[in-house]
């Protein structure tokens, strides 16, 4: 027989025929290994996770003239190429013209109604969004001023692009509350906007809603900058920092609960090995009775050691995953996607900890003394 | 041709004299027994011939090797090359079968061999147990895995503390049965033990009080019996 197959045949035999006090050691790696792979598995999800919830908050990216020129619908055609398929929310146009309803002077906006309330899924709208053409959401603060009510008719008039008297009526299909600068618009379809006044495909400001991180906005700004022809791409940084912000805290409160969880994986093993090693001073004083290098002690007590950490660590991924799908399914009610790089790096921190947990006790393991075993203690 | 030489040997703990100025020599092939009360220093003649402890002055040679002045390292090499033990309270660990105790003595030594354990178990009549860990195996069965374990790697000296001292009547004359058998076969037996019929198989007695030979004994059984 090889040395090798002695030394596994010694080591696996202390775990399993002595399994009710290594089951502790056992237990603390695998919760460990849990806590690690789960919230890992939850830290690199959290992005995905919570970016979708961040797009309650509206528009993170928009796009604008860089010339006194306005945007057409080629512009923004070439600029939805950079923005990721399955991660863009809405991608909202907006046309602003100014108007007057009652001698009163109004901003009308023109827009894709339909994105619009993708990208803008805070706004409240009492009543309904409008449905067909001659309809149109007015702001709080402009029915206040004109006291319209849902279902009202009213006329708005002005001058066209080429300076002739224009004037049309609507319906208020319903009354816009944000409590921010839309409360004082006129919104309606860019179709009707553009029969109104003429010139169509005219576009001011593109609001558009991306799931990404801060950095990944970054990058398709500067894209849509550098290859679209006199367009002009920023983030939204109210919402785009705030996000950064939440994202940032929480990556960091898992890094720390995941440290201080590791930590107190590592004192429970070292306790337990610690208390192995006492238990079993006799077996260690005979095997260096019988001529045992300390070596040979450390190497015993280490592979004891690294095999649970391989056992826990294997379990821990399984586990990890099922609690951070779980977490997942009840705080963001989606599911989790698995990241197969944890199952190395669970096993590689498992096996670490383990190890180092081991040091202390195998270093007191080498310390006894073989004479104990005549002592008859 | 001496196997052990213990020249003016002293062993002081602290204000204690646990052995003091021993002269002793044993031969090849000879079976000694070390009798005494509790503290009169067998234990600690037993560490120092054991290379567990070394002696505060004098000097120990083992096979020709001045133990005395060998560091801890070299001690364990010698222990593990040289000497069998075989303790009152068997030693044997609890998660090995008996042929895996059997062959952690040789995993120290040199090359595990399952067949050669098996043949040791064999010699003190236990190859039917070979599978069985120590916790179903009697107190006689554990004594002689103790006994096929301190065999297996053929050493110069087999050093016994209270080989019986555990065990009832038919089972201390299994074990005795052994000794005598290793001592036709030419091994060289030190066993320290309180019991004088134990010591009465031996060559030679040495009785040990407050760290003093006081007496050397030859026996009439000589061993051979």
């Amino acid at each position: 027989m090889k040395k090798r197959t002695m030394y596994f045949r010694m080591v696996t035999s202390s775990l399993v025929r002595r399994r009710s006090r290594m089951v502790i050691a056992l237990l603390a790696i695998v919760i460990g290994a849990t806590i690690l792979s789960g919230l890992v598995t939850i830290y690199y999800d959290i992005p995905r996770q919570m970016g979708q919830e961040f797009r309650a908050y509206g528009a993170n990216l928009i796009i604008i003239p860089s010339g006194s020129e306005r945007l057409n619908d080629g512009q923004i055609d070439a600029a939805a190429e950079f923005l990721p398929d399955g991660d863009t929310v809405g991608v909202t146009p907006y046309r602003y013209e100014t108007i007057k309803i009652n001698e009163q002077p109004f901003m009308i906006a023109g827009t894709d109604l339909a994105e619009a309330r993708k990208t803008s899924p805070y706004w409240f709208v009492a009543g309904e969004w409008p449905r067909a053409g001659g309809e149109a959401l007015i702001g709080q603060e402009v029915a206040e001023r004109i006291r319209l009510a849902e279902g009202s008719g009213f006329t708005v008039t002005g001058t066209d692009s080429k300076g002739e008297s224009i004037s049309r009526d609507f319906t208020v299909s319903g009354i816009v509350q944000t409590g921010g600068t839309e409360e004082a618009f006129v919104f309606t379809s860019r179709e009707d906007l553009d029969e109104l006044m003429g010139d169509s495909g005219r576009i001011d400001v593109v609001e558009c809603s991306v799931s990404a991180s801060g950095t990944e906005l970054e990058e398709i700004a500067a894209r849509i900058e550098a290859n679209v022809a006199d367009a002009s791409s920023r983030l939204v940084k109210r919402v785009t920092q705030s996000e950064g912000a939440v994202l940032t805290k929480l990556q960091s409160l898992i890094w720390l609960v995941t440290i201080i969880v590791l930590l107190l994986t590592m004192i429970c093993v070292a306790t337990t090995m610690m208390a192995v090693v006492t238990e079993r001073r006799k077996e260690i004083g005979l095997k260096k009775a019988l001529g045992a290098a300390d070596r040979s002690i450390v190497n015993e007590f280490l592979g004891e050691g690294l095999l649970l950490g391989v056992l826990g660590g294997v379990l821990g991924v399984a586990l990890g995953f099922a609690f951070a799908q779980t977490i997942s399914m009840h705080v963001f009610v989606r599911s989790i996607s698995f990241q197969p790089a944890l199952i190395p790096v669970t096993l590689a921190v498992s096996v670490l900890i383990t190890g180092l947990a081991c040091l202390i006790p195998v270093r007191r393991a080498t310390e006894v003394d073989p004479a104990i075993v005549l002592r008859g203690e | 041709m001496n196997l052990l030489e213990l020249n003016d040997i002293s062993k002081i703990y602290g204000n204690v004299k646990a052995l003091n100025r021993i002269d002793l020599t044993v031969e090849q092939g000879e079976w000694l027994a070390i009798m005494g009360p509790s503290g009169s220093g067998k234990t600690t003649m037993m560490n120092i011939i054991g290379c567990m402890d070394k002696p505060t002055s004098g000097t120990v040679l083992l096979d020709g090797i001045n133990i005395s002045t060998e560091n801890s390292k070299s001690l364990t090499a010698i222990r593990r090359d040289k000497i069998g033990l075989i303790f009152q309270q068997f030693h044997l660990i609890n998660y090995l079968t008996a042929v895996e105790n059997v062959m952690v003595a040789q995993y120290y030594h040199s090359m595990p061999s399952e067949k050669e354990a098996l043949e040791a178990l064999e010699r003190v009549g236990l190859l039917g147990r070979a599978k069985h860990l120590p916790s179903q195996l009697s107190g006689g069965e554990q004594q002689r895995v103790c006994i096929a374990r301190a065999l297996i790697n053929y050493p110069r000296l087999i050093l016994a503390d209270e080989p019986t001292g555990n065990l009832d009547e038919l089972n201390e004359n299994i074990v005795l049965d052994i000794f005598k058998q290793l001592h036709r076969d030419g091994s060289t037996i030190i066993v320290v033990t309180h019991d004088p019929e134990v010591a009465e198989d031996a060559q030679r007695t040495v009785v040990l009080e407050h760290g003093l030979i006081t007496k050397i004994k030859e026996n009439e059984r000589r061993g051979l019996s």
